[in-house]
Formats: structure tokens, C-alpha cells, sequence
């Protein structure tokens, strides 16, 4: 399987990625990792006339303490966000995801930008961005603007980014005292989740984001309000599908993914230590 | 568009499409053919190379993504003869059966002792959970892999 034709532009700075952005409006694709983007302009489905290639914007790949928070260049590859102490430290739940994402393959190649920008409700890392309440920084022709992680999904694949910009940090709270749970259940190595839930519970405040159980990656509010009243794991969970939309696949229908969410989400909190 | 990689070692310069598939200019530009490409989707690791040292599936990759990158592919891997410890180990512990999988196995495989030296079973399986054997029952190559890490510890 082979994309369709396009034209390759080789961004070496973010400007000029952003300035090939403003050329081509929605005629053109960034191109990250290439491991969401590429397979589905192989199946095309995705059949962008101009790729812009930001792979090797080494000075958008960081991860640096920030004060109160984690930044993270959103060129940043899995591997080294999995592997890097500032994330383990200060943001377990999400250096533990980010090792369940694909394999080690993909991890060496994709990025979390590119995972995020992708808007996949499927993908494991927009739920720890949920859970722990990010902020993703996007830059446009007019400069930088900060998106609180609730705002940035909009739908299936759809993110609030507009046409010239491009998401160049992902701002992650500190969290060195959270407890922690991510859960993701699949059926075969490597897959994506049926359904995954990240929890973290920080002080008396608790984050829940939600894997594949809507057309956008969601918080689980009500999970939410319940365990800052004092809910314990199970009574909480128990409102873990509520105000959900879940899809139906090969994999699983609607009612056996609102089960999973329940049956993950009280694991996620126990192993949270709730 | 002008992609010039060193693979093993050799540099290759080639005028491709933009759209040419990194382990198409690997194969058909190169002539390099013990990788394979198995599923084409990005799921066996059938065709699975390293880039500057790291595993990647080079069926999800476009060529121009590699331009000015040093790659090794299975045919780098032996000196002469002699084979790559790795490659040795998956010999010793008859880690194959059809064959078709052994290049990315191998590959993935010693990326995957670059990241993690003394590897346990588990560490293994799951370290290699991005390539599939139709074949083995994966049990002789985990077997070949702690081998390899046992003899070069
Ligand atoms: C076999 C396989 C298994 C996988 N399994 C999982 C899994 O289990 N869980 C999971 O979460 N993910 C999984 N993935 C997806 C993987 O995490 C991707 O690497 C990631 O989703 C996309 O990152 P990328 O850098 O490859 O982005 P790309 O594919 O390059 O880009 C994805 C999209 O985001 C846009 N984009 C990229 N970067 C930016 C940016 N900085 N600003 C604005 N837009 C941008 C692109 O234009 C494109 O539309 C898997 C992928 C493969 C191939
Ligand atoms: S051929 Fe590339 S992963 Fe199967
Ligand atoms: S040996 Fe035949 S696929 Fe692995």
C-alpha cells in the first residue's frame, strides 16, 4: 500500500513549519512520527497534497521542570518520555502509559504531539492528559496560545487546533505525591485499548480520563465528584460509563465497554490506592 | 526528491518519490532484500530495521524521513562469516522455523538488549511484542534472546 502523491516540504524550523501551514491551509498535514498519519494515508484515508515534515525539530524535543510543571516538547518521542526520570518523578501516570503505547517500535518513532494532535479517543495519552488536567500550548501565525486539555477535543479526530497551527508543548502538573492507576485492556500485544482508564489522585483531587469510551477521549466526571466526596473505589467506579457514548467495533459493543470502564476504573483506583 | 542513507555502512543516494515507503527504497532502490515486509501495516515488525541505532518498522516510514540517517538492516549485521551474536544465538536455540519473520526479530531483538542488557523472560516478550512469528510459538526466540544476553554479559 502506497499514499497517494504529495509534496514534501522538510520544515527545519517551527516557522517555517508554520509558514508552509499558512501557504497550503487545509490542503496540508504535519508530518510527526508518521505512525498515525502514515497508515492511514497508505489505506488513504487521509490523502493530504502537501506534507509538512516536523520529525526533525530536535529544539520542540524536551522535557524540562518548568517550575510547577512538566514541559514537554510535543516532538518528543515515546521513548524518551517512558523513559525520562522528570517524568517518572513527577508524572508516574504518564511515563507508565506512554510504555503501554504500541510497541517499542513505535515508541522509538512516535511522538506524544503527534499523539495528542491526532485526537484519537482511542489513544492512551489523551486520557492522562485529561486525568491530570494539561495544558497544551499551540503556535499560530499570531503566536502562542494555551489550551486547557478540556477544551482541546472536539470530536472523533478533531482537535481545537486551527489550520496554521501547530501544537508545540504539552504543559503536564506536577504531581510528585499522586497515586496512580492506568488500565488498558486488549485482547493482542500491541493493540490499542478496547477500553483504558488513567487515574491519579492527587492530595484530596482526582483525575479520570477515559480510553475509547466516546468519540473523543472524555473525563469521567462523575467518578470524579464521587471520589472528592469520599467514595470508595467500587462505589465510585460504579458511575465510570455514565453520560458516555461508546463506540461499537469488531472488538466490543457499547454495553460491554461501559463494564470495562466500570471493571477498569475501580483498578485503576485501587491501584491508586483508593 | 534526492534520499541519501548510509546503510551498513554504504551510502546510497537515490532521486525518489516523496511518497516511496522506506522499506521500498531498503528493497527495490537499495537491493537490500533480507528485510521483509510482512503485513504492510505496521503490525508483524516483519520489516523492522534500526535508524540510528533504534527499532523502527521501516513500512511506516517514507524514505525521505531517513534522509541523512545511517540505517542497519539484517545484511549488516555479520562480519563476513562470522555471525552477529544475536544472529548466532537465534542459530544455537533454533529461534526460526520458515524464516520469515528472523530479519525483523533479529533486529528488534538487539535493540532491544541495547536498551535493557540482562532482560528477564517477561522483558523479553514483551520487548518483542511489536514483531509476530506465525511459525515458532515465539518460545525458542525468547530462549535465543536471554541466550544472547547471558553470553555477552
Ligand atoms: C502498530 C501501532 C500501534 C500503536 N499503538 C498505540 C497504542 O496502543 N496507543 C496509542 O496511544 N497509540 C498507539 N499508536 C499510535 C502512536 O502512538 C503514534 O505514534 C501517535 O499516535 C502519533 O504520533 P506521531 O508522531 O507518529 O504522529 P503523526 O502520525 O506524524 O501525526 C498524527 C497526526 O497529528 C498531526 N500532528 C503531529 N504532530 C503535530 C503537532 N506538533 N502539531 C499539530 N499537529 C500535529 C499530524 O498532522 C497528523 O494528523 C500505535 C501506532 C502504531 C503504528
Ligand atoms: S511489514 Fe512492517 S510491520 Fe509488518
Ligand atoms: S519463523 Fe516463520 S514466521 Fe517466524
Amino acid at each position: 500500500m502506497i499514499p497517494l502523491g504529495f509534496d514534501y516540504i522538510r520544515a527545519e524550523s517551527t516557522d517555517e513549519a508554520l509558514a508552509a501551514l499558512a501557504d497550503h491551509g487545509d490542503e496540508a498535514k504535519l508530518l510527526a512520527g508518521g505512525h498515525s498519519l502514515l497508515p492511514l494515508m497508505k489505506l488513504r484515508l487521509a490523502t493530504p497534497a502537501v506534507l509538512v515534515d516536523i520529525g526533525r525539530l530536535d529544539n520542540l524535543s524536551y522535557i524540562t521542570d518548568a517550575g510547577d510543571h512538566l514541559a514537554i516538547g510535543a516532538l518528543t518521542r515515546h521513548r524518551a518520555v517512558e523513559t525520562s526520570d522528570l517524568v517518572r518523578s513527577f508524572a508516574g501516570l504518564l511515563a507508565e502509559a506512554t510504555s503501554h503505547v504500541g510497541d517499542p517500535q513505535v515508541r522509538h518513532i512516535g511522538t506524544i504531539g503527534g499523539s495528542i494532535a491526532h485526537g484519537d479517543p482511542a489513544s492512551d495519552l489523551p486520557s492522562v492528559l485529561v486525568a491530570m488536567r494539561a495544558t497544551l500550548v499551540a503556535q499560530g501565525p499570531s503566536g502562542k496560545r494555551e489550551i486547557a486539555v478540556d477544551d482541546f477535543f472536539t470530536g472523533f479526530l478533531e482537535t481545537s487546533l486551527a489550520d496554521n497551527e501547530m501544537l508545540t508543548e504539552i504543559r503536564v502538573p506536577k504531581m510528585p505525591d499522586a497515586t496512580w492507576g492506568f488500565q488498558k485492556f486488549n485482547r493482542r500485544a500491541q493493540d490499542w485499548a478496547i477500553v483504558g482508564v488513567a487515574a491519579v489522585v492527587n492530595n484530596a483531587s482526582s483525575g479520570v480520563g477515559l480510553v475509547n469510551m466516546d468519540s473523543l477521549p472524555v473525563r469521567a466526571a462523575g467518578v470524579e465528584a464521587a471520589l472528592d466526596a469520599g467514595a470508595s473505589a467500587s462505589d465510585a467506579a460504579a458511575v465510570a460509563a455514565d453520560g458516555t457514548n461508546p463506540p461499537s467495533d469488531l472488538n466490543a459493543g457499547p454495553e460491554y465497554r461501559e463494564h470495562l470502564a466500570r471493571v477498569l476504573t475501580r483498578r485503576a483506583l485501587e491501584a491508586a490506592g483508593r | 526528491m534526492e534520499v541519501a542513507v548510509t546503510i551498513n555502512g554504504q551510502t546510497y543516494s537515490h532521486d525518489v518519490e516523496p511518497r516511496t515507503l522506506l522499506v521500498h527504497y531498503i528493497r527495490d532502490t537499495a537491493g537490500l532484500t533480507g528485510t521483509n515486509i510482512g503485513c504492510d501495516t505496521s503490525s508483524c515488525g516483519a520489516c523492522t530495521v534500526h535508524i540510528n541505532g533504534e527499532s523502527v518498522k521501516s513500512c511506516t516510514m517514507l524514505a525521505v524521513q531517513a534522509d541523512g540517517q545511517t540505517l542497519t538492516t539484517i545484511e549488516g549485521l555479520a562480519d563476513g562469516d562470522v555471525l552477529h551474536p544475536m544472529q548466532e544465538s537465534f542459530r544455537q536455540c533454533h529461534a526460526l522455523q520458515c524464516g520469515y519473520c528472523t530479519p525483523g526479530m533479529v533486529m528488534a531483538a538487539i535493540s532491544l538488549l541495547d536498551e535493557n542488557p540482562s532482560p528477564t523472560e517477561r522483558e523479553v516478550r514483551i520487548g518483542l511484542e511489536g514483531n509476530l512469528c506465525r511459525c515458532t510459538g515465539y518460545h525458542n526466540i525468547v530462549k535465543a534472546v536471554l541466550h544472547c544476553a547471558e553470553a555477552s554479559a
